[in-house]
């Protein structure tokens, strides 16, 4: 027998669908339990299901004690599959249904013909039919697979040219969603390194986070209607629960890092490829931004301690820094590379523990760890509560390089990073 | 890109949607028939605040039917983790168990 909170009605009913469980017994209390009062939650307990109407522990008792009725297993239907073409129909009405299946980010797509998929396929060596990878909204429910073909009629969807194809080919490969379901609403992050930045004319300069590139805006759309469309689908209130949203989703802040303007090694170099293959990094959170200009010779200590408390304790700081800013910090701080700037971070960002204990995420996804052992959550737990504690680990900070010089600007992107995959093999 | 689409002709294209898991249908462990003298576990799974509640469902059992016996116990990490300790000791020593609170 389950309780849930009554915002979760149509999440609770696809899971245990697609669990095969039709038959589990659940009731509703209202949302939010978040915060609530002891006398506010009993009255949860003994007031009526939002959605039913009915006694919460009537149904709590009779989930436990009476047979399930009306839904046996075997009269349910669990075959299905996803053809390969739509019916025909004129340009405006495929648009219309391609709107109301909610297969767009609700922005015109460009219709996958037979033709353009085929341009698509072109531009990688693998088979149409060929496995390409599974997505999942989340962890709570299964993976779903696709073809390369699968993933082509995304990227002419989503208007990316042809040349571009492996790049997104190795996004979907990636095993990650850009359109991952958590209530915190998430969104990705993309960062390409090596060759293929140049080879497709990204920008990786002057507003490479914003829509003035092509490449950079096409790849970024594809990667999360690919997404949204072969993971299952990415519906508010169904399979996407992220209660506010996230604007970032639209092109996943897809951008090149600036490796030639940048004094460090490039990022995917940090993470075991070598400088002349070319590589897709992807991160998923960005929720919050931090940012400031310039590394200033009195004060940039402080600067930089206050814009990492001003993330969420559970988060994770990716460093996106203009070559000017990268180089600041270098004359600042001596952090003639990479990892020394991450070092430095790791011990300045500081909280009190007390402080740290209370936010809610720690409390949903570190304390649980923490009180059975993991460390270094375990350690930081006998902290006294005015004993500053770090707040992150060092392999959850990352610096990346992106900027035209217009100005030494940089920013703290809230973000945790997934992998680097290589886009050579999707070639 | 070639332009293919003009007008009211009829057109082809390809369906974008990926190819589902099978469902493998799972049996549901069955009811009590009725709960008298009985032990309920009330299984927080350390998510919002979820344990407060189940001590107030806690609180119900003990106020409305004495005869049901419950244990609050917390899932051994976080709820994105399984925990088969857990679901091994409920079913040694538990009739049912009431999980929440889902989000």
């Amino acid at each position: 027998m389950a309780l849930h909170t009554h915002v979760f009605k149509q999440v609770v009913e696809s899971v245990i669908r697609i669990h095969g469980m039709p038959q589990a017994r659940y009731a509703f209390v209202p949302q939010p339990v978040m915060g609530k009062t002891a006398e506010q939650l009993r009255a949860y307990v003994d007031g009526k299901d939002p959605l039913t109407g009915r006694p919460v522990m009537q149904e709590v008792i009779e989930g436990l004690t009476r047979p399930a009725e009306g839904d046996r297993v075997e009269q349910i239907k669990f075959e299905r599959s996803t053809p390969r073409v739509v019916d025909a129909d004129t340009e405006d009405n495929l648009h219309d249904l391609f709107l109301d299946n909610n297969w767009t980010d609700k922005l015109p797509i460009i219709l996958p013909t037979e033709k353009r998929v085929a341009e698509m396929l072109a531009h990688t060596g693998r088979k149409p039919d060929e496995v390409a990878g599974h997505l999942r909204s989340n962890q709570f429910r299964q993976h779903w697979e696709f073809t390369v073909e699968k993933v082509a009629v995304n990227a002419v969807m989503a208007g990316a040219r042809p040349e571009y194809f492996p790049v997104i080919l190795a996004l979907a490969s990636s095993g990650v969603s850009a359109r991952g379901s958590t209530t915190s609403s998430m969104a990705a992050m993309v960062v390409v390194n090596g060759p293929i930045r140049n080879e497709i004319g990204m920008n990786s300069g002057t507003g490479a986070m914003a829509p003035y590139n092509h490449a950079n805006a096409t790849i970024g759309r594809a990667y999360g209607l690919l997404s949204q469309n072969l993971q299952g689908g990415s519906l508010p209130g169904d399979s996407y629960m992220g209660s506010q949203g996230n604007n970032y989703a639209y092109n996943s802040i897809t951008c090149a890092e600036n490796e030639e303007r940048s004094p460090w090694e490039p990022f995917h170099v940090q993470h075991g490829f070598k400088a002349n293959e070319s590589t897709v990094s992807i991160f998923t959170g960005c929720r919050s931004t931090a940012f400031t200009l310039g590394v200033r010779e009195q004060y940039w200590r402080e600067h930089a301690r206050s814009m990492l408390r001003g993330l969420d304790a559970h988060g994770a700081p990716t460093f996106v820094l203009d070559p000017i800013a990268a180089r600041q910090f270098i004359d600042r701080g001596g952090f003639d590379t990479k990892e020394k700037l991450i070092q430095w971070v790791y011990e300045n960002a500081l909280m009190p523990a007390g402080e740290y204990w209370d936010y809610q995420l720690i409390q949903n996804y570190i304390y649980p760890r923490a009180t059975f052992g993991e460390e270094p959550y375990a350690s930081k737990l006998k902290a006294a509560p005015d004993e500053m504690i770090r707040m992150f680990k060092p392999d959850e900070i990352h610096v990346v390089v992106v900027g035209g010089e217009t100005n030494g600007y940089w920013r703290i992107m809230d973000c945790n990073y997934q992998k680097t995959v290589s886009v050579d093999e999707w070639r | 890109m070639a332009n293919e689409t003009n007008g009211d002709a009829k057109i082809s294209v390809l369906n974008p949607v990926g190819y589902p898991p099978k469902i493998t249908p799972k049996p549901m462990a069955p009811r009590l028939g009725s709960l008298d003298g009985k032990t309920l576990y009330l299984v927080d799974p350390r998510f919002d605040d979820s344990g407060l509640f189940l001590r107030q469902v806690q609180n119900w059992f003990a106020e409305h039917m004495p005869s049901v016996k419950t244990k609050l116990v917390e899932m051994s990490s976080v709820y994105t983790k399984d925990d088969p300790k857990t679901w091994e000791t409920i079913k040694a020593n538990g009739d049912g168990a009431i999980i929440g609170v889902g989000h």
